[in-house]
């Protein structure tokens, strides 16, 4: 679904040069559920920007379920994340001025989906969240964890076949953090695939798979576990210090 | 997606009450502004004689001395009694016509009305219809009568009205200056403007209530009005033929580029033929201008129009200016939601659509209170004692003409903002919210 070669990411001033990856593998295959974990500043924002198609790279080759993206322009990576990509924020990221069902209409819009369909996707995608019955709600009118599933559920409506999340836990408490959790768990069990940046090491432990990024290059835990201790130790630490 | 980038815009509307608010002012201000100038100049500037202005040529001749000679001059801008009557014989044009201004006592038959004077033109027959004259009753007179020097009057409908009290009059008499006219026919509405045929007079005025034939009224001796150039003995009568004074203006028309060349052939030839006979001193110098060209030579509009058109775009440039301000730091401020979009699969090309429709929206309304103001200028316009101002009016084409500035100017104010919002980095903002 997902596979990174050699991905590296420089950003350049006239003064200095920041190396954000370094030759990053990583390969996610189709469903799996893989935790990206990793210090402040070690580069998981800059994957996932890349991942999402958000931002481009400077080295090596990405190819998003089979499509290699480098070489795109603007509207072919925009459509390309547009039907394969959904993104779930910290910050949840809905638009104020909209209700929830014109939050999650949004990414249709931008698909030239017909407005009966748009309306079926939107009303399961919130039942699917439970919130079905607050399509006229405005974002400001819900509770976090409400927004955070709302947000969810704007990424579900679009069917994608990746789901990107940055810390969707992390402007949660832990009842509404294991809600959403448990929500993601059943969206991949029905086969997408899901990528999740994430801080606490509890929840990554719940994922199929954890990789670990330090200096702009990933480690895939599964196969190396002393460094999975590494890993662990240094996520308790920034917790502690958060 | 206009239809939901429309939905948005009203929604953002009404989120920034204040700030949309003040941009719908800043381009209702600048359109109204603008229109206003605009409505003024260009029923100043219009063509007086829409589909016919290339066929009608305006005729000049050097026939003056040579005291005050400057070579390069423009000729005389009207033509001697003898030469426009020479040029009226010869009939080299498809239709000819001399002319001039005046003024006649009208004394009514009924005793309701009291005598008065009226403005009249004296011209050759062709006038009618060479300048497309529209009739309400009745004809132009022909050149025979222009021949016989026959006692027949062409009326305006609003003299017809004033003394006739309406209706078909052709038949009747109308006493001018002491003798009696059968009146052949009466004119309708009809404001050419300018007034082209004669910049020599009120350039916007309303149109000579009385028109009669040339000949006529040279007989009759009647008073005429307008400009005269006189370079030699008169005689004491500057009207008579073969007087050096230049005081009559005189139209040709002719259908075609190759007519206009061979008429100014004719008009060469005849300089030369003149000058030979003694009659012409100065080098030969000849014009033939048409209506548009004679307006423009002329500089018919008045300069204060020509400067309040500059500064009503001036104006209009400065609310953009503020416009492009204001769009600018509402796209801006919404950078966030535009990094969302961006990452919901938004193209750039999508923000920027966005962003255009929201000014184009602001424009349509910007243009619909820019109307309401162009309206009131306009009527601030007509307050002013100038001739012309009775004629500022908003037609259809120029109410349309206000919505198209107003979206197109409301559009090219939206482009620098749009163009920055869909520049936003949607990653930095994702993460910033």
């Amino acid at each position: 679904m997902l596979d990174m070669r050699q991905v590296a990411k420089v950003y350049r001033t006239e003064l200095v040069e920041t190396h954000a990856l370094r030759s990053l593998d990583l390969h996610v295959g189709e469903g799996e559920f893989v935790a990206v974990t990793g210090p402040s500043g070690s580069g998981k924002t800059t994957f996932l920007n890349i991942a999402g198609l958000l931002e481009t790279f400077t080295g090596g080759e990405y190819l998003l379920d089979g499509v290699n993206v480098k070489g795109l322009n603007d509207n072919q990576r925009s459509r390309l994340r547009n039907e394969k990509i959904g993104f779930i924020f910290q910050g949840f990221n809905l638009i104020p001025d909209l209700n929830l069902f014109d939050n999650c209409d949004v990414p249709l819009r931008y698909r030239g989906m017909p407005a009966n369909e748009r309306r079926i996707r939107i009303e399961e995608a919130l039942s699917q969240v439970g919130l079905g019955s607050r399509l006229k709600h405005y974002p400001a009118e819900l509770s976090g964890g409400q927004q955070q599933r709302a947000a969810i559920a704007r990424a579900l409506a679009g069917s994608p076949r990746l789901l990107l999340a940055d810390e969707p836990t992390g402007n949660l408490d832990s009842q509404m953090a294991r809600s959403v959790m448990e929500l993601l768990e059943d969206i991949n069990s029905r086969g997408t695939t899901i990528v999740m940046v994430t801080h606490d090491p509890e929840l990554a432990a719940r994922a199929q798979r954890n990789v670990h990024i330090v200096d702009g290059m990933a480690t895939d835990l599964s196969v190396s576990p002393g460094l999975a201790r590494a890993a662990h130790a240094s996520a308790v630490e920034a917790d502690a210090e958060a | 997606m206009f239809g939901y980038y429309l939905n948005l815009a009203l929604r953002s509307f009404k989120r920034n009450r204040v700030l949309t608010a003040l941009m719908v002012l800043a381009i209702a201000l600048g359109i109204g502004a603008c229109m206003t100038t605009l409505t003024v100049f260009r029923v100043l500037s219009g063509d007086p004689i829409p589909g016919k202005s290339g066929q009608l040529f305006y005729v000049q001749l050097a026939a003056e001395s040579m005291q005050g000679y400057i070579p390069g001059e423009e000729p005389n801008e009207q033509l001697t009694r003898t030469d426009a009557e020479t040029l009226l014989r010869e009939k080299r044009g498809d239709r000819q016509a001399l002319m001039t201004g005046g003024g006649v006592s009208v004394s009514p038959e009924s005793a309701d009305v009291p005598p008065f004077i009226a403005d009249s033109r004296y011209a050759s027959a062709d006038f009618f219809p060479m300048f497309d004259v529209p009739f309400l009753h009745g004809n132009g007179w022909s050149a025979g009568d222009d021949e016989t020097r026959a006692r027949v009057v062409v009326i305006s409908k609003t003299l017809n009205d004033r003394v006739f009290g309406g209706g078909n009059s052709v038949g009747k008499t109308l006493r001018l200056d002491q003798s009696d006219f059968t009146v052949i026919g009466v004119i309708e509405e009809w404001r050419p403007t300018p007034r082209f045929y004669d910049l020599n007079s009120d350039r916007y005025g309303e149109l000579e209530s009385v028109f009669l034939p040339f000949s006529t009224s040279r007989d009759l001796k009647m008073g005429r009005s307008g400009n005269m150039n006189c370079w030699g003995d008169s005689r004491g009568d500057e009207t008579a033929l073969n007087v050096p004074c230049a005081w009559i203006q005189y139209w040709v028309e002719l259908d075609s580029s190759a007519k206009r060349d061979a008429y100014l052939n004719y008009l060469t030839n005849y300089s030369e033929q003149q000058r030979a006979a003694g009659r012409f001193e100065r080098p030969t110098n000849v014009r033939l201008r048409s209506v548009m060209e004679w307006l423009d030579f002329n500089r018919v509009v008045p300069n204060d129009v020509v400067m309040q058109l500059w500064l009503g775009l001036g104006f209009l440039l400065v609310c953009l200016l503020n416009t492009v301000g204001l769009l600018l730091a509402k796209f801006l401020r919404r950078s966030g939601e535009i990094g969302v979009r961006r990452a919901l699969g938004a193209s750039r090309a999508e923000i920027f659509k966005q962003c255009l429709v929201e000014a184009g929206a602001i424009g349509l309304a910007g243009g619909l209170l820019g109307l309401g103001l162009s309206l009131l200028g306009l009527w601030a316009v007509r307050q002013q004692p100038a001739s012309y101002a009775e004629l500022a009016h908003l037609d259809l084409g120029m109410l349309l003409t206000t919505f198209v500035l107003s979206i197109a100017a409301s559009l090219l104010a939206g482009m620098l903002p749009a163009w920055r919002a869909m520049q936003v980095a949607p990653a930095i903002q994702l993460k910033s919210q």
